[in-house]
Order: C-alpha cells, then sequence, then structure tokens
C-alpha cells in the first residue's frame, strides 16, 4: 500500500486532509435492531448492533475495519452503503448526506458506492452467466458504455485476472478465488468511488486469499479507488490498510494510522486483539512468559451493553471510573485516537512492539 | 505405494517406542458418478503419546478426510479404504465396526469444526455429555454421569457449570459451545483427540483460549493430539510435527521448528509467502501461490503441484511424468519434491527466505 501513495501524488496524506472534505464522514452513526415481544409486537428492547460511531475516509486511502463478530462492523458496512436505514447519526459522501435518502434518491449514488461481499457463494446468482452478473449494473443503471455491455464486461473480467472467455459460464464451473473475482468485477462496473469491501478473503484459501488481496491492491492503484475493508484477520487489515479503525460492541474504540495502531495501540482490546493471533513462528510458544494476554469470557450481549465503557467488563486495566463514565474517542497523538480511561503506549511509556 | 518405502524409523527427537497411532499408506477414494475421488493417496505417518501432530493443507487437500478415516466414520459403500491405521498396535481397518464403535469415544475421539452442527439442538448440553459417558461405562448411573459432565465442563473452563449442564446448545456463545465439544470429546478420557479445525469458527481472542486450553488439556492427560487446520499460525501454537498435504498426499512432513525454518517443499514456501503476518516487516506485495488446487478427480500427472509451481521446469519434465517419492530430505524431515535437495536449500535460501 506504500507504493500506492507514491504513484498517486494527488492523493493528500491522511495528516494534511483533515482541511480537506473527506469523501465519506460519518457522524454519530448508530443501528438498534428492535426487538418486539408480546401479543402487540410491542418493542421491548433492542440490539445495539451500531452505537454512535464517527469517522471519515479520505479519497484513495484505504481504511481496515476490525473487530470480533457481533462488534457491529457488517452493519456498520451496510449501513454505509446504505443496504440498511441508519436509526440515528448521518453518512455524508462528498459533502452530500445520504443518511436517509430513498432508493430511488439513492440509486444515482450506487454508482459511486459498490459492495464486495463474503461468500462469493452466495452473493452470485447460480442461474445467471457471468456476463449477465458483471452486466447488470450497467443495466441497472441504464448505461450504455461505449462498444456495448459485452465488451465492457469482458474488459473487466480481463482486469480481475480472468479471461474473457468466461463470458458465458454460470458461477458454478468457478472456484472460490475466481468467483471472488466475478464479485470484484462486478463491483468496479462503473468505476465507483468508493468500495465497501466485507471480509473479501476471509472466505478463501491462504494461497489464493493473497492473490485477491494483491488484486484489490492493483485495481486501487490503477482506478484511485477508495477502500472501506471490513475483516476479521489483523494480519490481512494490517497488509491492505492505510488507516485502521477498531471496533467492539458496536464502538470504535481506537482509530489510527496502520503504523501507529500496530506498533503502538492505545486501546487494551486492541493489545489484547494482536496478541492474541497466532504467528506461524513455533519458537514463539517456547519462550518463557510470552506475552500473551487471554481475554477472559465472551463478548458481551450489545442489547444490554456494559455501562460506561465497554470493555470494562474483561478489561485487566478497568477501574471505577470505567463503570461510570464512558470514555470519549480523542486523539492522543497525531491521527491516533482512542477510547478509554488508562490507554496504554502513551506519552512517556517507550512504545513496545505490538506483537512481541 | 511411493510412500511405503518411507516409512523409516521415527526422527531422532520423537520418543522410542512404539507409536501410539501408525497410518501406513492410507488411500481413501469415493466412487462418485464424475468419476473417482481420491481424497487421500497414500498417506503415512506415526504418532507418540504426549505428542501433537499438525495436519496442515488447503480445503480439497484430504486432510479432513483422513481424519474422519481414522476415526472409521468413512464405512459408506462409496468409500474404499486401503493401507494400514493401527492404534495401539490393532488394526482399524481390518477391525469390524463393531470393534470401532467400541474404540470411537473411548480410545480416540474427535472435535468437529462447527459445534453447532455437530451438537444436537434437541438435547441439553449436559443430555449429550451425559450419553457419550454411558455409552462407553453402561454400569455408571445417572447420577454418577451427571456429575462427570459437570466436571468435564469445569474443566474446560464453563463458568457455574452445575447450571449451564441444563442449557441447550443455542443458549452457549461459540467460544463455550467449542469447550462443550472439548468436554465431550474428553470424558471417556480418550488417548487419541483429533481436532478438525477447532477454532476456525470462532474469533482470535476466543481462539487463543481454545488453543491454550487444548494444549493444557494434553498436558494433562497426556493424550496423543491430531490438528487439522488450514492456518499455519495455529499449528505454530499447538504442533510439535506438521504434517502438509496437497492434493491428497503428503509433500512434507518434519518437526514444527525446522518446517518453519527450513520448508523443504516449493508448496511450503508457497503458503508460508501468501500469508501476511503480524510478526514481520510489512511486505509491498504478497507472494500467492498462483493457480488454484486441483480437483481429486483429475490430479495433474506426476507432482500434484507441478501446474502451480514455479521450479517445475528445473526437474526435467520428471515432474509432469513421475510422481515425487516422499524422501528424508535432512533426519527427521521429509518432502517429496523432484527438485535435489541441495538445490532446494539453494533457492530457499537465495529466493524464498528473504521474502518470509
Amino acid at each position: 500500500m506504500t507504493d500506492t501513495q507514491a504513484t498517486q501524488t494527488a492523493i493528500p496524506s491522511p495528516a494534511t486532509a483533515s482541511d480537506r472534505e473527506p469523501l465519506l464522514r460519518v457522524t454519530g452513526l448508530t443501528r438498534h435492531f428492535p426487538i418486539r415481544s408480546g401479543l402487540l409486537r410491542r418493542q421491548t428492547g433492542a440490539v445495539r448492533a451500531v452505537d454512535g460511531i464517527d469517522f471519515t475516509v479520505n479519497a484513495g486511502e484505504t481504511l481496515g475495519v476490525v473487530g470480533e463478530s457481533g462488534c457491529g462492523k457488517s452493519t456498520m458496512g451496510r449501513l454505509v452503503t446504505r443496504l440498511d436505514e441508519p436509526t440515528g447519526g448521518t453518512i455524508e459522501f462528498e459533502g452530500t448526506d445520504i443518511t436517509h435518502l430513498g432508493v430511488g434518491a439513492m440509486r444515482p449514488l450506487r454508482r459511486d458506492i459498490q459492495m464486495i461481499f463474503q461468500d462469493p457463494y452466495s452473493s452470485l446468482n447460480p442461474r445467471h452467466t457471468v456476463g449477465t452478473i458483471v452486466g447488470a449494473p450497467f443495466r441497472l443503471q441504464n448505461a450504455v458504455p461505449e462498444g456495448g455491455i459485452k465488451k465492457a464486461v469482458q474488459e473487466l473480467l480481463e482486469l480481475c485476472g480472468l479471461s474473457p472467455e468466461h463470458y458465458n459460464r454460470y458461477p458454478h464451473e468457478f472456484s472460490g478465488g475466481q468467483r471472488q473475482r466475478i464479485g470484484i468485477a462486478r463491483a468496479l462496473a462503473l468505476r465507483p468511488k468508493m468500495i465497501v469491501a466485507d471480509e473479501p478473503v476471509s472466505a478463501l484459501d491462504v494461497s489464493i486469499q493473497a492473490q485477491v488481496v494483491n488484486l484489490l491492491d492493483d485495481l486501487q492503484r490503477e482506478l484511485g479507488l477508495t477502500y472501506l475493508i471490513i475483516a476479521h484477520d489483523l494480519s490481512v487489515v494490517r497488509h491492505v490498510s492505510d488507516r485502521v479503525a477498531v471496533m467492539y460492541l458496536g464502538k470504535i474504540v481506537e482509530i489510527a494510522d496502520r503504523d501507529s495502531l500496530y506498533r503502538s495501540p492505545m486501546h487494551p482490546y486492541t493489545t489484547a486483539l494482536m496478541s492474541a493471533v497466532p504467528v506461524p513462528d513455533p519458537r514463539r510458544r517456547q519462550r518463557a512468559g510470552r506475552e500473551r494476554i487471554l481475554l477472559k469470557g465472551d463478548v458481551p450481549s450489545p442489547i444490554n451493553p456494559p455501562s460506561g465503557c465497554r470493555f470494562r467488563t474483561r478489561c485487566w486495566k478497568a477501574q471505577e471510573v470505567c463503570a461510570t463514565q464512558e470514555p470519549p474517542l480523542v486523539a492522543l497523538k497525531t491521527g491516533h485516537q482512542v477510547a478509554c480511561h488508562f490507554p496504554e503506549n502513551t506519552a512517556g511509556e517507550a512504545p513496545v512492539d505490538a506483537v512481541a | 505405494m511411493t510412500e511405503l518405502q518411507n516409512t523409516t524409523a521415527p526422527a531422532a527427537q520423537t520418543p522410542a517406542g512404539d507409536p501410539f497411532l501408525s497410518v501406513r499408506d492410507l488411500r481413501i477414494h469415493f466412487d462418485t458418478d464424475d468419476g473417482l475421488v481420491r481424497s487421500v493417496d497414500g498417506v503415512s505417518f506415526d504418532l507418540h503419546k504426549g505428542r501433537t501432530l499438525g495436519i496442515v493443507g488447503e480445503s480439497g487437500s484430504g486432510k479432513s478426510v483422513t481424519s474422519l478415516g481414522i476415526m472409521g466414520l468413512h464405512r459408506s459403500k462409496r468409500a474404499r479404504i486401503s493401507g494400514e491405521i493401527r492404534l495401539n498396535g490393532e488394526d482399524l481397518i481390518a477391525a469390524g465396526p463393531d470393534r470401532v464403535r467400541q474404540l470411537r469415544g473411548r480410545e480416540m475421539a474427535m472435535i468437529f469444526q462447527d459445534p453447532l452442527t455437530a451438537m444436537h439442538p434437541y438435547y441439553t448440553v449436559g443430555q449429550q455429555i451425559v450419553e457419550a459417558y454411558r455409552v462407553h461405562h453402561p454400569d455408571a448411573t445417572r447420577k454418577q454421569a451427571r456429575t462427570r459432565a459437570i466436571e468435564m465442563l469445569d474443566r474446560v473452563g464453563i463458568p457455574q457449570p452445575d447450571r449451564r449442564v441444563d442449557d441447550y446448545p443455542h443458549q452457549f456463545s461459540g467460544g463455550m459451545r467449542q469447550r462443550a465439544m472439548i468436554a465431550m470429546a474428553l470424558v471417556n478420557d480418550p488417548s487419541l483427540l483429533i481436532a478438525d479445525e477447532p477454532t476456525t469458527a470462532l474469533d482470535v481472542t476466543v481462539q487463543a483460549q481454545i488453543l491454550d486450553l487444548i494444549r493444557d488439556l494434553q498436558e494433562e492427560f497426556g493424550s496423543a493430539v491430531i490438528i487439522i487446520t488450514h492456518d499455519l499460525g495455529v499449528v505454530a501454537e499447538l504442533a510439535d510435527d506438521i504434517l502438509v498435504m496437497y492434493g491428497g498426499k503428503c509433500v512434507e512432513r518434519g518437526p514444527a521448528d525446522t518446517l518453519f525454518d527450513a520448508p523443504e517443499h516449493p508448496y511450503t514456501w508457497g503458503l508460508l509467502g501468501s500469508m501476511p503476518r503480524l510478526d514481520r516487516e510489512l511486505q509491498d506485495r504478497l507472494v500467492p501461490v498462483r493457480g488454484t488446487p486441483p480437483s481429486l478427480i483429475n490430479v495433474p500427472s506426476g507432482c500434484a503441484f507441478h501446474p502451480r509451481c514455479p521450479y517445475a521446469q528445473l526437474t526435467g519434465g520428471r515432474s509432469t511424468t513421475e510422481v515425487p517419492v516422499l524422501a528424508e530430505a535432512v533426519p527427521g524431515h521429509h518432502a517429496a519434491c523432484h527438485l535435489a535437495a541441495a538445490e532446494r536449500h539453494r533457492i530457499f535460501t537465495e529466493e524464498i527466505a528473504p521474502r518470509l
């Protein structure tokens, strides 16, 4: 990703981008799924899947979002692409408020925001040919590309590393990695500005994952795309992102430049998450007293999240203030925001290697 | 038959004495309408008590079929099994289904990937553990069995086991369900535990808990463990010895330390090169293995890896015609590759190691 920035000199680095209007600005975004019970189906509670998150994505950069299952990262992706209706907050895309646009009003914007889905087996219609699938965006938008839809589709297939002869084949004839490429070709059809990718490689084999990661990288360089990549794999996110946001129970707990986050994570949850990633080095486990932080228990229910800091029930640093006061997401150094009362690796403390 | 000649004495660092589990030239083929699927095609290995064997491979490499074969869960008319599986000296392939049923659960037990589908939704967790116990302990009373179930749930770290024993699987979280599965597998103190992708469905923080649990339990009970996974990080955490499978065959086998430091087979190099790692400096690009894993109906001639191998042309055509033999490259470390060992070591140190 470093060379992406090098080749695209027009793109401002994240630090200087603050004075420019970002491509996507999300403020106080919430999505509560109502729980209804009783005869009258009255609302008795809510799953607070996304509960007040703020972030921006600048043009040309990649924001990675990590978190465990149930932290609301996928819901966030669906809200940003407006596949779901937020219950609160605002989403601005290129300065336009798209929070509550209807289906019709949203349609022209769909050219600019596209999505890549996790499971290439269920996100492609098995009864449609590859040509129909990848050409669908043109038909839906009534956009006839120069030289016809077929030619455009074949170019897209080639761009994504598939053969143009695959035009008339059906999804079942392809392997998982190739299917994911079809999904990427479909997302690219209308030359979007931003692509939201929800776990784009987690369903693929290791050797295929690297192919798709490299493809996403090349496409960003060639087409100047902006990515919002949602994933649970911290090593993949580190590889693809310029900035990384860490989510826990519907909140962003830390958002920072990639290098800053991985070198000196400030939120205890980020530290724990990183130390839990298994590393292919058997000598690491023999090292005496290796610094693995084992979190106890499971993520609490988003129906009834803990008061104050949501991570306090599993945090080894938690004190009384954590239960009463919710820590705000504040910048502790340039480009590094964290929501914690007792952050790690702050000034005075020597930064320790993230994976030591 | 190729691997038969290579079943030499166990490596220097493995404990002396007869292995607890010994697999020789195991072949599991399935007759299907499309042709003969050679899921496992001549796999041999030994496993001693107290040791952990990691089987690594991509989807369709035959790693799960191997484990199901050991458990005797492939006795359909379609499956053709040949070779030898000796558990404590007793041949399981020649043994009748009733004898294997006696051993299954008592001498050998399995942890499945997805505990939600592996557990019965209609019975409580306790009932299922009690059933597993009473099958092999017909004299035990209900009360004794229940006490034993609670004891096991407590041992695997389920809070309030005396209450949770009456819960249904859906009332458990993913990590707790996997713990309950482990409790069920260990209720009869098996000497061989097979864990098939035990943490793939779990989040990293929970994965770390489960891996620690499996390691602790092994130390406590001294059982032999086979861990099957696609994640090289997970095997590095647990395994003493590692077996890499590709296209139904074992392509490399060796102690965990040398396998990660000095892998012998180009496929293992590819696997290591294609995964981003948190413990290394960030690479610009990943080095994927080109192409896709082979179909097991139509395994490539000669070395199954040759269409994807960047060094196939260095073997003077042997890789397309001749099946490579699993031979000892350095003491205790076997690889099935036509390249001469010296040539392989040169390529690894010059071209591969700097990229890892």
